[in-house]
């Protein structure tokens, strides 16, 4: 039995592969019965967002079988060639896995490191298979474990301080093109919890004008309240790009929503002032060749990425110091793991003992004859209290064994010696 | 050697100085390197200018007679400007760009001949005089005008690369450069438009011409249509960013033309 980790994600895979293999959170059950008919994947959750598509699993027999069954049924559900992103894939196995589940978890892996979205997105992820009794007594104790590391992680180390952030990135660039941000004005379109994180971070760098335009015009009315700002309606955005200073785009529309044509436009209206765009949607929302109109600096989720690589080294050592922490928490739940491996045999060692209490016991009142019900009981009691002092010691030692690296040893020897060999479940 | 000159080199040294302690200032952004920049570029332009006077005071007229004494005023208004800038906008970075070509002024200066030849009669008069000092300060604007045009450039590609480096960190804002631009511009503008009036008088004083259409005026007439036409662009159409900073390094090589190539050509004249 061992954790397996199967997926893809920023680091190994272009946002076009992201995109075709992303399953939406609605979504996100049918892919797990898929892998449910898999017999190898005894407990297994999806993760997919747009930076990563990753499959957490509980694999049991041969873990190269469960890794491929994985990547199948991937390929199989978004119908998309295995030899499409076969090299993209990273399988990673006990260890190794769940250092990564803790560091996905904790923000270290993203894109952004330190970017506070993922845990709600790994929670989510969870829930819904959780729901779908698709997780068992390992992955719930390893996702409660990497949702207690993340916050460990974010209140111990300076990563998750805002400053590396999609968000803040963004606001970097803004004062690289507007300087001061006081006074400036802002338009979201769509009202994810992306685009109210960036705009909390404008807002707090001064930006004082907010807009927002949404397909649903309640949820724009909502988040502009929250700014002291103004919603707009869904049609009327272009118009209002005209008057803005940054646009943040993170609507859900299933293609490109502003033009290079549209775009040129606009900058005539603006009479060529500068504007920031800023697409976070997946998949985008504005056409890459909008960047090419002078005074129009468009930036999507992956070109954050290299803004924020220059963050990354000045929290580099926070980042170190949050490795560090994850490094301890994998080997505390390695140990746990490990531990579950004695519960086995403890449970055979007690099964077997407890045989031949029962026989000798029977054997022993048989040859006593009458006995007062008093009499017997007592007995019985004795016999009870012999094996379990007798017991109490190797199995204490055996638990506190099983949490280091050589716990294995004393397992084996004492199945050998109890002859518990072929009992195990 | 006389005083003017010690002090003339003591200048150049201290914007020796001053340029490398801004290029320091700008690979390592330690402030401290950045004051250091400042003061020693402070401390050149007090020894400049008191160069200036000593010789003023012991010549009896303005130090615009020769090329050099012209390459050493140029070097001195590009300072002056400079450290304007710095403090009204609080940045240290421009001085990266504006140093080294106060340095190449300085340098141009030093390397020119410094004989005191009795200047003749039509080269004398208040006319003269305030025709070349609009000139000059003129120019110093607008070598302000090439550095933010050039910074501009600079942190222009840098944004538009979606992968921004380390320049894009150490460069000031679009809007800072712009704005350092236009007020440059500004500037500079209405003293050229006025070198060229007092110029084309004394023109026609002195030669009996209004109408200096040959040789090096043409170019400064040039350069004037660009700069001017570049200010009207920018108020009246609204242009800005990278096209009128492209228009700004253009207009500054032929500048820069102009006083170099042409003046060197013909070494009679001076600015």
């Amino acid at each position: 039995m061992e954790i397996l980790v199967v997926g893809l994600s920023h680091k190994t895979a272009p946002i076009e592969l992201r995109e075709r293999l992303n399953v939406p959170e609605s979504e996100l059950s049918k892919p797990l019965e898929l892998m449910g008919e898999v017999p190898e994947l005894v407990e297994r959750m999806l993760l997919s967002t747009c930076n990563r598509v990753e499959v957490y699993a509980v694999a049991e027999g041969e873990v190269e079988k469960a890794a491929e069954a994985i990547a199948d049924c991937l390929a199989a559900y978004r119908n998309v060639e295995r030899a499409a992103f076969a090299d993209r894939l990273y399988t990673f196995v006990a260890a190794e896995a769940v250092r990564h589940i803790f560091r996905v978890a904790s923000s270290l892996d993203s894109m952004v490191v330190g970017e506070p979205q993922i845990l709600g997105q790994v929670k989510a992820a969870y829930a819904v298979a959780q729901a779908r009794e698709a997780t068992g007594i390992i992955l719930n104790n390893l996702l409660e474990q990497a949702f207690h590391v993340a916050k460990r992680v974010r209140s111990e180390t300076g990563i998750a301080a805002s400053a590396v952030s999609v968000s803040s990135a963004a606001v970097e660039l803004a004062r690289k093109i507007f300087g001061d941000l006081t006074g400036r004005s802002v338009l979201i379109l769509g009202a994810g919890e992306m685009a109210e994180l960036a705009l909390r971070h404008l807002v707090e760098d001064g930006v004082r004008s907010v807009l927002v335009a949404n397909r649903s015009y309640d949820r724009a009315v909502t988040l502009a309240r929250q700014f002291c700002g103004r919603a707009v309606t869904y049609e009327a955005f272009r118009q209002e790009m005209v008057g803005a200073d940054i646009v943040i785009s993170a609507t859900s529309a299933p293609h490109v929503i502003l033009k290079k044509e549209d775009m040129q436009a606009i900058i005539q209206q603006r009479r060529h002032r500068p504007i920031f765009l800023i697409d976070i949607a997946d998949p985008r929302d504005i056409d890459p060749a909008c960047n090419e109109v002078d005074n129009v600096y468009l930036y999507n989720i992956d070109d954050l990425q290299s803004v924020v690589e220059a963050n990354l080294k000045e929290r580099k050592r926070e980042a170190e110091r949050a490795e560090a922490i994850i490094e301890r928490e994998v080997g505390v739940y390695m140990n746990w793991l490990r531990s579950l491996d004695v519960v086995p045999t403890i449970v055979s060692l007690r099964r077997r003992v407890e045989q031949i209490r029962d026989a000798e016991l029977t054997k022993a009142l048989g040859r006593m004859g009458d006995l007062t019900p008093e009499q017997r009981a007592a007995i019985t009691a004795m016999s009870h209290a012999m094996v379990n002092k007798i017991l109490h010691q190797p199995m204490t030692e055996l638990k506190r064994r099983a949490a280091h690296q050589d716990g294995h040893v004393y397992t084996s020897v004492l199945r050998r010696l109890f002859g518990l060999e072929d009992k195990g479940p | 050697m006389d005083t003017d000159y010690i002090l003339f080199y003591l200048a150049l040294l201290g914007y020796l100085l001053g340029t490398l302690h801004y290029l320091l200032y700008i690979a390592s952004q330690r402030p401290s390197l950045g004051r250091v920049a400042t003061y020693t570029t402070l401390a050149g332009f007090a020894a400049h200018s008191l160069s200036l006077a000593f010789r003023v005071y012991t010549l009896g007229r303005p130090p615009l007679g020769s090329l050099y004494e012209s390459f050493s005023v140029l070097a001195w208004a590009i300072v002056l400007i400079y450290l304007v800038t710095e403090f009204r906008y609080g940045n240290r970075v421009i001085g990266a760009f504006v140093l080294p070509l106060v340095l190449l002024a300085g340098s141009v200066a030093a390397a020119l001949p410094r004989r005191l030849a009795e200047l003749g009669p039509h080269l004398q008069g208040v006319g003269l005089w305030v025709h070349v000092a609009l000139a000059i300060l003129g120019n110093a604007a607008f070598a302000l005008t090439f550095c933010a045009g050039l910074m501009y450039i600079l942190q222009e590609r840098q944004l538009k690369s979606r992968h921004p480096g380390r320049m894009h960190f150490r460069l000031p804002s679009l809007e800072l450069l712009d704005d350092v631009s236009v007020k440059s511009l500004l500037f500079g503008f209405p003293l050229l438009t006025l070198a060229l009036i007092t110029g084309s008088i004394w023109a026609g004083h002195a030669r009996g011409s209004f109408l200096p259409l040959y040789g090096r005026e043409t170019w400064s007439i040039l350069s004037w249509l660009i700069y001017g036409g570049l200010l009207y662009a920018r108020l009246s159409a609204g242009w800005r960013g990278r096209k009128a900073a492209i228009l700004a390094i253009i207009g500054f090589c032929l500048v820069l033309f102009t006083l170099i190539g042409v003046s060197l050509l013909r070494t009679g004249r001076v600015l």
